[in-house]
């Protein structure tokens, strides 16, 4: 009891200022676990496999451009490290998974997680072990702008309005661009869509390539922010996982919505339990979920049930 | 007899590779290949859950790393300061303690190894039991993913507790004092000793887990494996083999954890790490899945490789690597390639052949 109203405490003696901090960092996480809950929805729409290696896309975009940005300006970087990553993405698929025929999900799993390892311990032996960041976009570490009061970090907004832009942009593809139209014809029902001359196995491969795509952005974006370091991936695989099971499997508005509401749990909760266990909490919540809801908070238990997992 | 003649050759494999050390004077090799014996024991449980009732499992560093860590924890701190409290007494008047004498010469009280092993392992069997209700109801992904969080809690909270090092981990663990005369520690002049402990307990592991795969609980599993729906509709009770299969494959883990901490006098958070389920998975996946002995010699060969540092800098990579060329081209396993009843046939011919050569001149 002592401990509900210590808790009840840290929140009432919260000051305005100090809630507002955590309400911005719980953004700012929560939208970049909602990016690679978009890519896992991506590949798993398209293909029926969840991709363990999609963290590392995050981790890759943040270090391929802290690489590049030794040699070109920051834009061209970010450019080129985007292209690079949606490279490895389509190498990933074309030279792990194109030509499997029917492998099963156990199959399907090990081979991601391989991949991720591989991706990792590549990363270590190129950057080493060291955390390396982004410059800020627009001024320095101490650069803030006063919102309600408070100061954030202009590269807070720069995530803000990135990860928007994206989530927009996706569904505008998805739902007028004629290619985005074929790939949610693949994810609909794949044979039918063979039978209608598309090229699935394509399809596939551009699904790698844009989750890819969007995971090296938000790696750019939050790099000054959050740091990249060669194992970085893992977690924020777990992260994305979570969110997007949260929202329901292949469904990417509501990931953007649970990406949030993970985001900012996680950063409340360093008021109350210390740092070391704010991994502990989500994935706490992805358990409770799966044991609960696997269907997601605003999925559909009958629709669910159709896909397979 | 025929049952047990592979086991027969086994135990005459590990007591002459005891031999050929003594003889070339390379005993050290004995350290490693008693740990790898240890590691073989988790990965026997995993195949078990793995090969034959057809569960995937990223968290089994972690039923690991309770078996490693409560013992370490229970034997290293000192209880004086808290000699009067209830559940110390309780531990007291069951004759749990230990009074002993620090490095630094102060008196420490702690809890027997013994009593602090049942603990461990009943307590890896007890988190297994309530995760496993309600994690084995779910399948593929779901699945990998609910034991990949469980893994990664367990490593979180021994990173996070003081209790448990932190970081640090937990060293200086006393020997356990299996019986008189016989304890699993770390010293040199026990090196024979723990190597067929190891043995032994290597030994026990694979004959309860042959046994149960030949029996009506492990047709059952293979059923599951095969096709749940129908296994189910044919009166099995999945759900309950598989949470029997998760709980004693914890066991498993758990138990190699306890002798691996005494073994070590110590352990580190990195035990729990997800890295190393991922690398428990791998060797399975080398094995064959469904195949003890194909485990069992993968286990023991690439866990002693990686103990001798082999692989130098690139120890996970080479598991990674691994995992996937097997799963991409041989995920029956390297021991079920099509190439070895290939090449049997193949040998068979160039015999038959040279016999009819004969025959004929």
């Amino acid at each position: 009891m002592a401990d509900f109203f210590s808790v009840m405490g840290a929140f009432i003696c919260m000051t305005p200022e100090l809630f507002c901090q955590y309400l911005f960092a719980g953004i700012t996480y929560g939208l970049i676990y909602a990016i690679v809950a978009i890519g896992f929805n991506i590949i798993y729409n398209t293909t029926g496999i969840i991709n363990f290696a999609q963290g590392e896309f995050v981790m890759l975009g943040g270090m391929i451009a802290i690489s590049m940005n030794n040699i070109m300006p920051l834009p061209f970087a970010i450019l080129v490290a985007v292209m690079i990553t949606m490279i490895i993405g389509a190498l990933i698929e074309i030279i792990f998974i194109r030509w499997l025929v029917k492998p099963s999900i156990l199959r399907m799993i090990i081979i991601t997680i391989g991949i991720s390892i591989i991706t990792r311990e590549i990363a270590l032996h190129i950057w080493g072990e060291g955390v390396r960041a982004l410059p800020y976009f627009v001024g320095n570490e101490i650069t803030s702008v006063s919102v309600f009061g408070v100061g954030v970090s202009p590269q807070v907004f720069w995530v803000l309005g990135v990860c928007t832009v994206m989530v927009v942009a996706l569904n505008l593809f998805f739902k007028f661009i004629p290619l985005g139209q074929v790939m949610r014809a693949c994810a609909a029902n794949r044979v039918a869509a063979t039978l209608c001359g598309i090229n699935t196995k394509n399809m596939v491969t551009f699904s790698f390539v844009l989750s890819a795509g969007i995971g090296a952005i938000a790696g750019c974006v939050v790099s000054p922010i959050t740091y990249t370091q060669y194992d970085g991936g893992t977690n924020l695989a777990i992260k994305g996982f979570t969110v997007a099971i949260l929202g329901g499997p292949g469904n990417s508005m509501a990931a953007v919505a649970a990406g949030l509401l993970l985001g900012i749990i996680e950063a409340f909760s360093v008021s109350v339990l210390p740092l070391a266990f704010q991994d502990a909490i989500s994935i706490a919540i992805l358990l409770i979920i799966l044991f609960v809801r696997p269907h997601g908070l605003f999925g559909n238990k009958s629709a669910a049930s159709l896909k397979e997992f | 007899m025929k049952k047990h003649f592979p086991i027969g050759v086994l135990l005459a494999v590990l007591v002459s590779v005891q031999l050929i050390t003594q003889w070339t004077d390379t005993s050290y090799y004995l350290t490693q290949l008693t740990m790898s014996a240890y590691y073989s024991l988790v990965i026997i449980g995993l195949c078990l859950l793995m090969g034959y009732a057809g569960q995937i499992s990223l968290g089994h560093a972690g039923f690991f790393a309770i078996g490693g860590y409560l013992p370490a924890a229970l034997t290293t701190h000192n209880l004086l300061p808290h000699k009067d409290h209830l559940c110390v007494r309780i531990l007291d008047g069951l004759g749990c303690l230990v009074e002993g004498v620090s490095l630094y010469g102060e008196n420490i009280l702690y809890v027997h190894p013994w009593p602090a092993c049942l603990i461990a392992v009943s307590c890896a069997a007890l988190i297994a039991f309530i995760i496993g209700t309600p994690v084995l109801k779910l399948k593929g992904h779901y699945l990998a993913m609910a034991t990949l969080g469980l893994g990664t809690i367990i490593y979180r909270v021994f990173l996070a507790m003081e209790y448990f090092g932190e970081a640090d981990g937990i060293s200086e663990v006393p020997a356990f004092p299996l019986l008189p005369g016989l304890s699993v520690s770390g010293d040199f002049s026990d090196r024979t000793k723990n190597y067929y402990i190891a043995c032994f307990l290597l030994l026990a592991g694979l004959a309860l887990a042959v046994n149960l795969v030949n029996s009506r609980v492990g047709r059952a599993m293979r059923a599951i494996h095969g096709a749940e729906d129908a296994a189910n509709a044919m009166g099995v009770n999945t759900a309950r083999y598989k949470l029997n299969v998760f709980v004693l494959s914890a066991i498993y883990a758990a138990v190699a954890g306890v002798f691996v901490t005494h073994y070590n006098g110590g352990i580190g958070p990195s035990e729990a790490g997800v890295m190393k389920s991922v690398r428990y998975v791998a060797i399975v996946a080398v094995g064959g899945m469904g195949s003890l002995w194909g485990v069992l010699i993968m286990g023991i060969l690439l866990n002693f490789l990686s103990l001798r540092g082999m692989f130098g800098s690139f120890d996970d990579a080479v598991f990674g690597v691994i995992l996937i060329i097997i799963m991409l081209f041989a995920p029956e396993g390297l021991l079920r390639l099509k190439i070895w009843p290939k090449a049997k046939a193949f040998i068979l011919g160039l015999t038959k052949g040279q016999r009819e050569n004969s025959g004929t001149t």
